[in-house]
């Protein structure tokens, strides 16, 4: 009973990480599902927004839940701009030359982050960080339950956004058939510039919402990296709902490993199940045909 | 040669290839023509093991080749070129050709000369140094075929070789296929322009929604009433004739 | 620009280089020249076959930790586990290559397995008793060649430009090969390459063999090297982007595109060095080296595909 009780713990845990892990993972599926962009540098970017939390709080003593507004609109005129400075111009040809875009991306925000914030690690001290609400033998910290609660909040809300407004039309639009949005008048490199800046914004959430139980440092974007894209292939490229059952599913996985197998070993649930799911089913679980 | 037998091919719903059936004997040119989306390039893409047909038997030389991988087919003898050609972009016209003149030898320079003897069959000696990104349409058309030939196939499956070329490449092509069938090589060709067709296949087969719906000498089916109708639509043949 | 006449020259400064420089520099040449050498395993499978890998350092990791345990825990020599641990890259290699290609996995795909496959190693030899976890292992100094360990840095400076010059051959004979020029075929074109008879996934499991046994051999010199290897330094990603990095900025599918591309980043860092010592705020400069290198590399990508070497490269005129 008492083994029972710690998994049924660990779940929980896993599921309200998992809430956070949604966010990021929306944010790459959209821009893959809109750009066919597979973009190494989600991990790093997050980091980015982390230390933006963190400094926002240190500096101007802004609680991260109420720095979100601001956050995420910072967030999304980032990656706006980094998409049409950067990426947008650079994006022809073959599918690695944009990984391999991003992928130098990610090595500049992660060493300039390295250079003009230093390795320690920085986390964030609010006054209701200690409290924990009681569920059976789990002690759930409550600013977790908060996170979660809002990352399905902003899930829900972006997903209303992009099924009824017009601008979240034309991202479907875009989405299913780029010719075709251009032929009906779509400015689809706008679009383009958009969609990535959603994601971005989608990353400025997730740090908000992780910084109060969490730590940064310049390397958590490596660690962020491979969970992001591991869930967007367990869930299926470009699918919101494999992003949100991939993000719960992985949030769980990476409790249980650590709880059964230590923290160290326990990661390696992750990345197993990304090769696992690359070799025999690429597609995901929603995904269509590649 | 080549004896394709009841071959299907569908994607998703859609009947690409129904039950295809025709012969390819050795030494000729054989035609295989149809209005476009009659099922020609899927036909070609199941005999040469770039779809697995779902029923169907494909024999080459005595040999069941059905859904045999692409370069085992041409291990058997048999090589196709593409309708959208697909050149080796970065390297030269001389390292393109090589490529499938390795096929048979794996002697660095064996390979560069036999290189070079193709592109003067084919008439590109001039470009041998030129990167295959580099090419004009004809160019590229000329060197599909340059590659196919490299290889020593005994039957060549050319897939819309004339597409995109001005009448006077479509003649000088023409001139190169009756000298490559007069190596002892035997040809089977996907082709619109119909002057290219008449000039050069013995026997002409035409494929209607997937269908093979007549076959006979050049002259013989552009009187029949069904071809004209898959071409010119329902009741041409007769408001021809009328 | 006679090509033979400038080899021959640049192999005779190679060579006179360590006799007459410092020791610290006599280590950075021997570091550029054997940085060469496993971005050259790299550039067989990524720059001529086109198989992009993020993850290479898992066969560098499995040289470097196979030759260290046989030879710490067995008492091999390590001129022993040398080759051993090349066969332990080369089945790695073939492993990963099997699975993948079997799978379909191609491009971008193809790059992010590898780079799990290189975390999922790097997780297990931080957990697993044999390879002493995180504490990594130690080789007990005892400088006599015969221990694969050298006194005087000038030998394995030889050593490196040994396995560099092995490694240009290599990668020369792939250009007037069968072989090389069927990597290149399945790199520009797969289905092309397979109608012309090429067996496509054979091709792409042979290299990423070979590509296996090189680095893995780069892994065991390095841990002769420095006596140490931990998971971090076996298996960390930062390898895997530098073997990337030094092929696509030198030039990706080209002899010397490796070697120029470790040249370039070198006298990058070696720059941003001497730029320390000047703005004293600049404690560690390391990270400033890397986001010029990430600068570079977008350039390069976008702008320049075949690096430092397509520069070089007379273009034949267009039609």
């Amino acid at each position: 009973m008492q083994d029972l009780q710690i998994i049924f713990a660990g779940i929980l845990n896993g599921l309200l990480a998992g809430g956070i892990y949604v966010l990021v993972a929306v944010g790459l599926t959209l821009i893959y599902g809109v750009l066919h962009i597979i973009n190494f540098a989600h991990g790093s970017l997050l980091m980015l927004a982390m230390y933006a939390v963190f400094f926002l709080w240190r500096l101007i003593g802004i609680d991260p839940y109420v720095a979100l507004p601001v956050v995420v609109a910072g967030a999304f005129v980032f990656g706006f701009v980094l998409y049409r400075l950067v990426i947008g111009r650079f994006s022809h040809g073959r599918d690695e030359n944009i990984l391999l875009i991003t992928l130098g991306l990610s090595i500049v925000i992660d060493n300039a982050a390295l250079l003009f914030f230093g390795g320690d690690t920085q986390t964030i001290d609010v006054p209701y960080a200690g409290q924990f609400v009681e569920l059976g033998a789990a002690f759930l910290p409550l600013p977790k339950i908060i996170s979660f609660v809002v990352a399905v909040l902003l899930c829900a809300v972006l997903g209303l956004y992009m099924a009824k407004s017009d601008t979240g039309k034309a991202i479907r639009a875009v989405a299913k058939e780029r010719q075709g949005a251009r032929l009906v008048g779509i400015d689809v490199d706008n679009i383009f510039a958009v969609s990535y800046g959603i994601g971005i914004a989608c990353l400025g959430a997730a740090a908000c919402l992780l910084m109060p139980t969490y730590y940064v440092t310049p390397s958590s974007g490596h660690a962020f990296v491979l969970v992001a894209f591991t869930i967007v292939v367990l869930g299926g490229m470009g699918s919101f709902i494999g992003a949100a059952v991939g993000g719960f599913i992985i949030g769980i996985t990476e409790s249980l490993g650590g709880l059964l197998l230590g923290e160290q070993l326990g990661q390696i649930g992750i990345s197993l199940i990304f090769i696992l799911i690359l070799l025999l089913k690429p597609t995901g679980l929603f995904g269509s045909k590649a | 040669m080549l004896e394709v037998r009841d071959l299907s091919k569908s994607f998703g719903g859609l009947k690409a290839v129904d039950h295809a059936t025709f012969d390819v004997r050795q030494g000729e040119i054989v035609g295989l023509i149809g209005p476009n989306g009659a099922g020609k390039t899927t036909l070609f893409a199941a005999i040469a093991g770039f779809h697995k047909p779902e029923a169907g038997r494909v024999t080459f030389e005595g040999r069941d080749i059905t859904g045999l991988a692409p370069h085992k087919i041409c291990g058997a003898g048999m090589v196709r070129t593409f309708q959208i050609t697909q050149p080796f972009a970065k390297i030269s016209v001389r390292e393109n050709i090589m490529v499938g003149a390795y096929f048979h030898t794996a002697d660095w320079r064996v390979a560069a000369r036999e290189a070079e003897a193709v592109a003067r069959a084919v008439g590109m000696e001039g470009q041998l140094d030129q990167r295959g990104a580099d090419l004009t349409v004809a160019g590229r058309k000329r060197l599909e075929l340059a590659r196919a030939l490299a290889t020593h196939p005994r039957l060549l499956l050319l897939d819309e070789v004339m597409a995109g070329l001005n009448p006077t490449e479509i003649l000088d092509i023409v001139e190169v296929i009756k000298r490559i069938r007069e190596t002892g090589i035997t040809i089977l060709l996907i082709e619109h322009v119909m002057q290219a067709v008449t000039s050069l296949a013995g026997r002409v087969y035409v494929l209607n929604q997937g269908r093979m719906i007549a076959e006979g000498t050049p002259a013989a089916i552009a009187e029949d009433p069904q071809v004209i109708e898959a071409y010119l639509g329902h009741g041409a043949a007769g408001a021809l004739r009328a | 620009m006679n090509r033979p006449l400038l080899c021959l020259a640049g192999l005779g400064l190679a060579i006179v280089y360590p006799l007459a420089v410092p020791n610290y520099f006599v280590n950075i040449g021997m570091l550029v020249l054997f940085t060469a050498f496993i971005g050259q395993s790299w550039n067989l499978a990524g720059g001529f076959a086109g198989q992009t890998s993020f993850g290479h350092v898992v066969f560098f990791g499995t040289g470097a930790y196979t030759s260290t345990i046989l030879q710490v825990t067995y008492g091999w020599n390590p001129w022993l586990a040398w080759p051993v641990a090349m066969i332990a890259g080369a089945a790695v290699g073939w492993m990963i290559a099997v699975l993948s290609f079997r799978a379909g996995l191609r491009g971008s795909y193809f790059a992010l397995i590898t780079l799990a496959f290189a975390e999922v190693f790097r997780i297990l030899a931080n957990s697993v008793s044999f390879t002493r976890g995180g504490l990594g292992m130690l080789i007990k100094a005892d400088q006599r060649p015969l221990n694969f360990q050298f006194k005087d840095p000038i030998w394995v400076y030889y050593l490196a430009l040994a396995l560099c010059v092995v490694s240009i051959l290599i990668a020369w004979q792939l250009t007037r090969s069968r072989f090389g020029a069927r990597l290149i075929a399945v790199r520009e074109n797969e289905d092309a390459a397979r109608a012309l008879g090429i067996d496509v996934f054979a091709e792409k499991v042979k290299v990423l063999t070979l590509s296996g046994a090189m680095c893995a051999a780069g892994g065991t010199f390095y841990a002769q090297k420095y006596l140490y290897i931990d998971p971090n330094i076996a298996f960390g990603v930062d390898k895997s982007v530098e073997m990337l990095l030094v092929s696509m900025v030198g030039g990706a599918g080209t002899t010397f595109g490796p070697l120029i591309g470790s040249l370039a980043l070198t006298a990058i860092n070696e720059v941003t060095r001497s730029l320390a010592s000047v703005v004293p705020a600049l404690k560690n400069v390391q990270p400033l080296s890397l986001v010029v290198y990430g600068i570079m590399l977008v350039l390069i990508v976008a702008r320049l595909p075949d690096g430092l070497m397509g520069m070089f490269r007379r273009r034949p005129h267009h039609a």
